[in-house]
């Protein structure tokens, strides 16, 4: 009951969902997919999203209780929070509106800066990699110059042969390697799927009984 | 004081905010990040309310009487009992249930992530890049199968290998910091026209 039925759900669904895959039939296509599986995904995906926002919330409350190391800054979290909820839910998320207003002044600067402050940090990484003096760290930032001065005029101005050596950078090492590794990648989801779709790996539903 | 400057302004306050902590880690860093996860977080809320709950919940029900779609609401209510140390154990049927989909992700996986990039890679070799792309594609694969002590002839054809993940991850790191910049100019294109330039 608490984890047999579960498992046995998720068997039962993946097996059909590997005939979907092969099968053109309209039970399959239509009255499973489209019909069941699709709508009642987005009837309970709601609640989904509430359960982290929930434990969200619960971690920054015990963080306040617990006089936690930097615990006022929690209180911006739930201000942020309250505020940009109340202003969606209520006004509405026109443009104009204070909900849109917040996207457009607060979240989306500090997300850009955010980002970008990665630039930095990259750099950082990279003077520590040419540090390092082993042929690989060597090897890796000749390819990233190549390719980071073939996208600015300066890299033209340099040699016009730049954006054709990044260029194939790009479309051969940088292929194959991404190739080599996809193909990795891939077996080894399907693996996991494999052990998931036959019981094998369970530890997507917890521990406990 | 208009109100583009003022929304700018506030904008700008923020940006500077983030900006501060290349300096040291300080207090106008750690609010303007507690802020922008809530903020965010508020966000996601207004979207699944607006988005999912709205149109697949809550008018197929009370609107088009769909009273089926009671079942599946239920059950994602399931989710919330992970928080209960007894009752804990019904989130796992919602879980069961978004995992059917793994199913499909069997012969789709293995069709877009192996079988294509298998046929691709196994194009007649006709040019000097193609033969260059499937000499790595190969030593790349090879380098990852450790069921054979890279060693010899066979560990010089692995290493070659390495070399092609070395291009490979120095192109995408190129990539990824020229796309951090263009965003770092965006920022600061920010800064000096739309909040200094106003402020002229």
């Amino acid at each position: 009951m608490k984890k047999t039925i579960p498992l046995f759900i998720v068997i039962l669904g993946g097996l059909i969902f590997v005939a979907y895959a092969f099968s053109p039939h309209r039970f399959l296509q239509d009255d499973f997919y489209n019909k069941f599986y699709v709508p009642w995904t987005y009837a309970s995906a709601p609640f989904a999203a509430l359960l982290g926002i929930i434990s969200l919330s619960m971690m920054h409350s015990s963080k306040i209780k617990r006089r936690a190391p930097k615990w006022q800054f929690s209180y911006f979290f739930f201000a942020g929070f309250i505020v940009t909820a109340l202003a969606g839910l209520i006004g509405g998320m026109q443009k104009g509106g204070l909900f849109m207003w917040m996207f457009e002044n607060m979240q989306m600067p500090m997300s850009a800066t955010m980002f970008s402050l990665l630039a930095f940090y990259m750099a950082s990484a990279a003077y520590k990699a040419f540090r390092a003096r082993s042929m690989e760290a060597t090897v890796l930032l000749v390819a990233a110059i190549f390719v980071m001065l073939a996208q600015v005029p300066l890299g033209v101005k340099i040699s016009k042969h730049l954006p054709t050596i990044s260029q194939w950078i790009l479309d051969v090492p940088n292929l194959a390697s991404k190739r080599g590794i996809g193909l990795g990648v891939g077996l080894g989801a399907v693996a996991t799927s494999l052990k998931i779709l036959l019981g094998i790996e369970r530890s997507y539903l917890g521990g406990g009984d | 004081m208009s109100y583009e400057l003022m929304s700018n302004l506030v904008g700008a306050f923020f940006t500077l905010c983030i900006f501060s902590f290349l300096y040291k880690d300080n207090p106008f860093y750690q609010m303007s990040e507690q802020l922008l996860v809530g903020i965010s977080l508020g966000y996601g809320l207004v979207l699944t309310y607006d988005r999912l709950f709205v149109p697949f919940l809550w008018q197929p029900i009370v609107i088009k009487h769909n009273f089926i779609l009671i079942i599946p609401a239920i059950l994602g209510t399931f989710y919330l009992f992970r928080f209960s140390r007894k009752l804990g154990w019904l989130s796992r049927y919602p879980i069961a249930f978004s995992m059917m989909i793994i199913g499909m992700g069997v012969p789709l996986g293995i069709h877009a992530s192996i079988l294509v990039q298998m046929r691709q890679g196994m194009v007649p070799l006709e040019t000097v890049n193609l033969f260059l792309i499937f000499i790595g594609t190969v030593a790349v694969l090879l380098y990852f199968f450790f069921s054979k002590a890279h060693s010899g002839t066979y560990g010089k054809f692995v290493n070659v290998g390495k070399w092609y993940m070395m291009i490979g991850f120095g192109a995408s790191f190129g990539l990824t910091v020229m796309a951090r910049i263009s965003l770092l100019i965006g920022r600061i294109q920010f800064l000096v026209n739309d909040v200094f330039g106003l402020l002229k």
